[in-house]
């Protein structure tokens, strides 16, 4: 049951993927874009965390921590671009 | 036991990260495509940790598991609240429906807040498309 439920999920997790890739390539303005890339590693986060969950192997979650902070700092990156000012 | 309480917590947090994705490509708007995408994609994301630390069931799990929840919990506000100022600033449109914009010239009496004190304010709150900024 458990793996059905898994495989439903990275489903879905997976079509929510597509759809932020789908505003990334659409955007209008360079902060859609940035707000899709923000989605996109949060929902990269939750499918790493499904997959370690489903199959048990705890070290998989460490990259789902990097990547959160990665996600985050690159967030934090292009949001000083876009102000384009000096990053204080 | 767990397996049940596993799949309930999963199907609830993948449907909400589906509904932020959605809502980051219906919105009108940049602040409300991040409304949607900060709000929504926590509470999966949170949904998912939870079922995640239920089914290993371990320390050193739930250890990992709730470094990911705190992190992401004072992240996602902070990110939203930097692209939110930084797009405004920038001069991003807003959409024609909004109601309120606080930091509008005329709305208090004074000037529009704007980080570069050279630039002229925008007319009516409302900019039909991106004005060229400075490069350093």
């Amino acid at each position: 049951m458990l793996a059905l439920v898994s495989q439903i999920t990275l489903v879905m997790l997976g079509v929510a993927l597509l759809i932020a890739l789908i505003r990334l390539i659409k955007g209008p303005t360079l902060p859609d874009r940035i707000v899709a890339m923000d989605l996109f590693g949060v929902l990269v986060v939750g499918f790493i965390v499904v997959l370690a969950g489903s199959s048990g192997v705890r070290a998989t979650l460490d990259a789902a921590i990097v990547i959160a902070l990665v996600g985050f700092l690159g967030t934090i990156a292009y949001a000083t671009y876009v102000e384009g000012g000096d990053p204080r | 036991m767990t397996d049940i309480l596993t799949a309930i917590v999963w199907m609830a947090g993948s449907g909400f990260a589906l509904l932020a994705a959605v809502g980051v490509l219906r919105m009108p708007d940049v602040f409300t495509r991040m409304q949607a995408s900060t709000k929504a994609s926590t509470l999966g994301l949170g949904c998912l940790l939870i079922g995640a630390a239920i089914q290993l069931g371990d320390f050193a799990a739930f250890i990992r598991v709730a470094t990911i929840g705190a992190f992401v919990l004072l992240t996602t506000p902070v990110s939203g609240l930097v692209i939110a100022r930084a797009s405004y600033f920038a001069d991003v449109p807003l959409w024609k429906g909004t109601v309120l914009d606080e930091r509008r010239a005329g709305t208090n009496g004074e000037e529009r807040a704007t980080l570069r004190p050279g630039k002229k304010p925008i007319r009516d709150g409302v900019v039909t498309e991106l004005s060229p900024r400075k490069r350093r």
